[in-house]
């Protein structure tokens, strides 16, 4: 992991892409502050016991600009984002708490539309919202509306990294890339408007669609940084590389366009209703139709492999047959899009 | 996406590679692709691992955030400084280093830097801001300089009188006499920039093959077009010929696009010009000319003359020459990674330093 070299300086929106400057922060910052066994599994939760239960726990905020885009808004995005945050860590989701933070003079009827549209969201995520706080700051003290939720949840299989092994297959659920650009295309500096419409999804069922079957070893979702630093992420937790094959990875016709058109790179956009799942080669069988019955995994697709030879390394075999390095997102691709 | 799709077609490039190797033989070759959007699709579809070893591929000087000098970047960083301006910058140069901060460290300490796709989304921010002052940093080859002379033209039609630009713009072929002329280069052939041809047309390449004999293709951004252009001058070095061809027929005409040309003349004239590791190139960049002087950000804002600096053992002027490539800096990879770039070639998507990190 690359060094913050600019330590003495000041945070950069690049050190909440969720890339490698996150990383870096978390590493140099947080894991040396308070360091413990459970954070330093740096899972998108923990799994803690009390009393016997396994219980799978985890926080998020939400600082998504604009606050409303095709698919979504700030609020389903903050029950979804922890439900999945949940569901991938092999638990069924349960209780929700939320901490609002409103800058004054926010309209009265858009915090009721957020309210609504999360109360909804819980209810098809079946959790409840059972606890929250609200904090208003003065104009210009924040940016219209943050909300904070942290998720508790039953583990009902426990998944790690550490039982992955070459020649599993990498799963995913559908098309890469979708949430960043609807946010993206939302915003008012971009001038071009497309049908693209954000993946946002509870992907708690997707899950234990799946969890039932044995060979199943590891879950993630592929938010901020994308499939590409998901992969990174899994290849350093093992050790081992990992090669994907592109013309397996979906990419709608809408994403593709502004993909070309803004120079963006599909792979490092952020979803919010796909998952990615590391399961043994002989059970893909099994996992792909449970999947594929699912709507949200219609289009659940076999991209890739462990494999023991690449160095640790993420690589990419391209369409046209060549291979290249895919890499952890460096720096900053685009800010507040969760 | 269809039409794109079909030039990125899996069994044609692998077919066209197996061509490459016949016409090959066991021939030595070393071809530059100037510009960095090549230099993208290369490493981005793997194509440095489909070709036969004795195919070199050299990065050229096509790159606008990596020929931009040290210099320019200080100005802009001085500019941001001031009070009421704002910067609006494509996002590409945020994180370029100047001689001692860059525009992303000058955001964070709370200088108004916006990131922008167009220029005319600079015009936007002036519009909505009529008390401010908005500098655009106008970097780029001659794909982008026609969007904003259009921009400039638009400026002053609506009255908006508080957009200025700080023009760097680079032309492109004035840099390749310079690598043609290099005795050291020992480049066999050229991929030349297909959407800078798409403006300026065909002609201001032909010296290429008719003074200096060096076989030259216009050629497109997609794999196959890559792979077609690499062929194309193989052909030509078998036959033992030199000729300027145009792989980008789809998209080149023979006189460009004379609107934009006249769009360029209008708003700009040519000077010379710093390129980052080359040195001043006669005639080739773009300042404002007499008609736009109100708009230009280096006439309206004095700025001391302050001694630039570039990093110290950073080599992009060599890499950018074709002389080495990124691992025989010693900086590579140690303290030069995209997380904290010493040099422009490691910050710019398209920087030659960049795609060997990244894509290796
Ligand atoms: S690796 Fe860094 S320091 Fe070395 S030439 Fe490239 S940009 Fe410059």
């Amino acid at each position: 992991m690359p060094p913050i070299t600019n330590m003495d300086k000041k945070i950069l929106l690049a050190h909440g892409s969720g890339g490698s400057l996150s990383h870096s922060l978390i590493d140099e910052v947080f894991l040396k502050n308070f360091n413990n066994p459970f954070l330093s599994e740096k899972d998108d939760g923990a799994i803690v016991e009390i009393g016997g239960t396994r219980l799978a726990f985890t926080t998020d905020s939400y600082v998504v600009k604009p606050i409303f885009f095709p698919g979504g808004d700030i609020g389903k995005l903050s029950v979804f984002g922890t439900v999945n945050d949940l569901a991938v860590m092999g638990a069924e989701p349960l209780y929700i708490s939320c901490g609002l933070i409103i800058e004054e003079g926010l309209d009265r009827r858009v915090l009721e539309e957020i309210a609504l549209s999360m109360a909804q969201a819980a209810q098809i995520a079946g959790v409840l919202l059972v606890t929250g706080d609200t904090k208003v700051v003065e104009k210009g003290g924040a940016d219209r509306i943050y909300i904070s939720t942290s998720g508790v949840g039953i583990v009902k299989k426990d998944l790690s990294v550490k039982g992955i092994e070459a020649g599993d297959r990498i799963i995913i659920s559908g098309s890469v890339g979708e949430h960043e650009v609807s946010v993206l295309l939302a915003r008012e500096e971009f001038p071009f408007r497309s049908q693209v419409t954000s993946d946002l999804a509870p992907l708690n069922r997707l899950a234990s669609d799946i969890l039932v079957v044995d060979g199943v070893k590891f879950m993630r979702d592929p938010t901020r940084g994308g499939l590409a630093t998901t992969l990174n992420e899994i290849a350093e937790g093992i050790g081992l590389g990992i090669m994907v094959y592109e013309d397996k990875i979906g990419v709608s016709d809408g994403v593709a366009a502004v993909c070309e058109l803004l120079g963006l790179d599909p792979l490092y956009l952020a979803n919010e209703g796909k998952m990615v799942v590391v399961a043994k080669q002989d059970c893909t069988g099994e996992v792909l139709k449970r999947m594929r019955k699912n709507p949200l995994g219609r289009e659940s697709e076999i991209i890739g492999e462990v494999a023991a030879e690449l160095n640790g390394r993420v690589c990419l075999r391209t369409r046209i047959g060549g291979t290249r390095i895919l890499d952890m997102l460096a720096g900053e691709q685009l800010p507040r899009i969760c | 996406m269809k039409y794109i799709d079909e030039f990125r077609d899996r069994d044609l490039c692998l077919g066209l590679a197996k061509k490459i190797e016949s016409i090959l033989g066991d021939s030595e070759v070393t071809i530059m692709e100037v510009c960095g959007t090549h230099t993208m699709t290369i490493f981005r579809s793997g194509i440095r691992t489909l070709l036969p070893e004795p195919i070199r591929l050299l990065s050229g000087p096509g790159c606008p955030v990596c020929v931009t000098p040290a210099a320019y970047l200080d100005q802009a960083i001085a500019l941001s400084e001031i009070e009421d301006v704002i910067i609006a910058t494509f996002g590409d140069m945020m994180r370029v280093p100047g001689s001692g901060s860059s525009l992303e460290t000058q955001r964070a300490a709370g200088k108004k830097i916006a990131v922008v796709y167009s220029p005319l989304d600079a015009l936007n921010i002036a519009r909505n801001n009529p008390y401010k002052k908005v500098v655009f940093l106008a970097v780029g080859f001659e794909t982008t300089s026609p969007s904003v002379a259009v921009t400039a033209i638009e400026a002053k039609k609506s009255g908006i009188s508080n957009l200025y630009l700080l023009s760097a713009h680079k032309r492109i072929p004035p840099a390749l006499r310079l690598l043609a002329e290099d005795r050291d280069l020992n480049v066999d052939g050229f991929i030349l920039p297909g959407h800078v041809s798409t403006i300026i047309g065909v002609n201001p390449y032909l010296f290429l093959a008719e003074e200096y004999g060096i076989p030259s293709v216009i050629c497109g951004f997609e794999p196959l077009d890559i792979l077609q252009g690499i062929c194309m001058i193989l052909c030509q070095l078998k036959g033992k010929r030199a000729a300027l061809e145009v792989q980008y027929k789809r998209a080149v005409k023979n006189d460009g696009n004379p609107g934009a040309m006249a769009l360029l003349n209008k708003v700009f004239i040519e000077t010379d010009s710093e390129w980052r590791g080359l040195g001043t190139i006669a005639n080739s960049g773009y300042a404002m000319g007499e008609e736009y002087k109100e708009l230009d950000a280096g006439e309206v804002f004095p700025l001391e003359e302050m001694p630039s600096a570039e990093n110290e053992g950073c080599i992009c002027g060599e890499i950018l020459k074709g002389r080495k490539i990124p691992n025989q800096c010693p900086h590579f990879g140690e303290s030069c990674t995209p997380y904290s770039p010493l040099g422009p070639c490691m910050v710019s998507s398209e920087g030659t330093c960049a795609a060997y990190y990244k894509y290796g």
